[in-house]
């Protein structure tokens, strides 16, 4: 998600700089009225926290692997205002150490991660944590939708932001369907896993999940999803997302963005449209004007399940050689 | 899984560049960058000329090669868009040897290689060359908020902490059997991370007992007050002046517009 300097122009920048100074100094504000001295240490580690949650690995598909971006979960464990200052700090220190992320972009970066996550995720969470009856299953369900609906929300942040500077003669409704189409994906996983971590935090120190306590819950004990809600919660998610890039991305004209892993993906799909609808049995299908759709579709679907395809074969591959290169795993590999 | 050595990103040494003090770096960094991204991509020479300025950045502060090279390496995953951008961008094509470019697309993906890079490159000169403590003491000197200054201190100190937490539960887990391969097995991983929060979040009490005790009161005693002469400002700001020139003589007067 960190995006790089060059991709949006400077006016664009300059605009989210001031955005994310003045959502951090408004929450820098609520933090210091709220608590005092104590914060420094508290909200020093949970930053630790974040950071190395951001490093830990959780298995996906056939070994692959992914990480979470957790402002959701930052927001519901922390509470938002912490929450927004606590991901802002880990943003700035992953911009200026590790060049993750543009300095020039360093704003975009603040408002897409610390605010839009935090903010959109601490929302959705109230809001589902309000409908729903005062359970712990309910707290872990309104954190897996506010996990999921965050990290969507941050890629149409993004498109916005591209939309308004970003480089490159690419048609706007591509990247909103890719971009969000791919993060609706992978928003699944996050939504999964904040789920399960917060669930985990109620069994053991419930007193530490702010969110559950401003909702009104109280107890402890263990959470209760049933497999057909989270069913229902990964069907949902991945209609979304085909429904996203397979329909809305190609129809918009071919193009990617920058960012890299959409980038990559489409780029696949896109070579994809054009070889598919040539070659496909499908060519010459045309009934009433809809045939021209459904190719573009199954084009879209095609490109999609090559891109993943690729991708599950190269971590595949590495992860074979890594397995066969080490005979006696080290640390680091035995956790791999 | 390798869980990264946050303080393995400076390198030791010594060099004009080691030797500035950290909130000039902060300063030139952020100029150099500025100044790039402003550049037109279609000014080819000037972006070229800036990039130039920036390698000579990396000769002065003697890092090697080999280093810099990994560590861009590291962070060239957007290179990848850039790639497919002039195969699949829109407007008028051209034909190279063979293979059908968009114009627009491959404008696009030089301008975010070529800027992206020469950013990335500064960006590690100046981690390279100042300690993670020094860099955040450099914020705070740039009238960085008390707060976050003091959240990024104990983050960085605490970081490595928590993540060999990490890795010693991963070891933990792996040598009783568990290699999670899909989704569905990552209730244990999950409840690893939950286990970190609750310890890092009781390790945050205690420290702050601990410095309570020590007459804590919400700010860490400031050490190092003295002013910066301006002749270092002048050696810092020496090599960003240039490119920021190069930028303005781009813009202006159109200096190195490709054909």
């Amino acid at each position: 998600m960190h995006i790089p300097d060059g991709l949006i122009d400077l006016p664009t920048s300059f605009t989210a700089a001031a955005a994310a100074t003045g959502g951090v100094g408004e929450s820098l504000r609520r933090v210091r009225r709220t608590a005092q001295e104590r914060v420094v240490p508290l909200a020093g580690l949970a930053a630790a926290f974040v950071f190395v949650l951001q490093m830990l690995n959780f298995p996906v598909v056939a070994g692959t692997s992914g990480h979470l971006l957790g402002g959701a979960l930052a927001a519901i464990l922390l509470g938002p205002w912490v929450g927004v200052v606590v991901v802002a700090v880990v943003v700035v220190i992953q911009a200026l150490v590790f060049a993750d992320g543009g300095v020039s972009a360093l704003g975009l970066n603040v408002v897409n991660m610390a605010l839009v996550t935090v903010l959109v995720g601490w929302v959705v969470f109230r809001a589902a944590a309000w409908i729903l009856p005062r359970t712990a299953t309910s707290i872990v369900a309104a954190t897996t939708l506010a996990s999921w609906a965050s990290v969507v929300a941050a890629s149409v942040a993004f498109t916005g932001e591209y939309a308004a500077g970003g480089s490159g003669g690419v048609a706007l409704g591509t990247v909103f369907g890719a971009m969000v189409g791919v993060h609706a994906l992978i928003g699944i996983g996050e939504g999964l896993i904040s789920g399960l971590v917060v669930s985990a935090v109620l069994a053991s120190r419930p007193d530490l999940v702010v969110g559950a306590r401003v909702a009104g819950f109280r107890g402890s004990g263990r959470s209760r999803v049933s497999r057909g809600a989270v069913g229902g919660f990964v069907a949902a998610g991945v209609g979304v997302a085909v429904f996203l890039l397979a329909v809305v991305a190609p129809r918009a004209s071919s193009s990617p963005d920058g960012l890299e892993r959409v980038a990559a993906d489409h780029g696949i799909a896109g070579t994809a449209v054009d070889s598919f609808a040539a070659a496909s049995p499908l060519a010459d299908y045309d009934v009433g004007g809809l045939g021209g759709d459904l190719r573009t579709i199954l084009a879209g679907l095609v490109g999609l399940g090559l891109a993943f395809g690729v991708g599950a074969a190269a971590t595949r591959v590495r992860s074979r050689r890594r397995r066969a290169a080490v005979e006696v795993p080290t640390v680091a590999e035995a956790s791999s | 899984m390798r869980l990264r050595h946050p303080h393995a990103v400076f390198v030791h040494g010594d060099s004009p560049v080691h030797r500035l003090p950290a909130h000039v770096k902060v300063v030139a960094l952020a100029a150099t960058v500025v100044a790039v991204v402003a550049t037109p991509r279609e000014r080819v020479g000037a972006l070229v000329a800036e990039a130039a300025v920036v390698a000579l950045a990396a000769v002065v502060a003697r890092i090697p090669a080999g280093v810099l090279a990994r560590r861009l390496a590291l962070a060239a995953p957007f290179l990848v868009a850039a790639v497919a951008l002039p195969c699949v961008g829109g407007g008028p094509r051209v034909d190279v040897v063979g293979v059908s470019l968009s114009v627009e697309g491959a404008w696009a993906a030089w301008g975010i290689a070529a800027k992206g890079l020469t950013c990335v490159a500064a960006t590690v000169i100046v981690t390279s060359t100042t300690t993670v403590s020094d860099l955040i003491a450099g914020l705070s000197r740039l009238r960085a908020p008390n707060l976050v200054v003091g959240i990024a201190s104990f983050m960085v100190r605490y970081v490595d902490v928590l993540a060999d937490e990490a890795t010693r539960t991963r070891t933990a887990m792996a040598a009783r059997g568990y290699r999670p391969r899909w989704a569905w097995q990552a209730t244990p991983s999950a409840g690893a991370a939950a286990t970190l929060f609750v310890r890092a979040y009781e390790r945050g009490e205690r420290t702050y007992d601990a410095m309570a005790a020590r007459g804590y009161a919400g700010r860490m005693p400031r050490i190092d007050d003295a002013g910066t002469p301006p002749a270092t400002w002048c050696r810092g700001l020496a090599l960003p002046a240039l490119v920021v020139a190069l930028a303005v003589a781009g813009v202006v007067l159109g200096i190195g517009v490709a054909p």
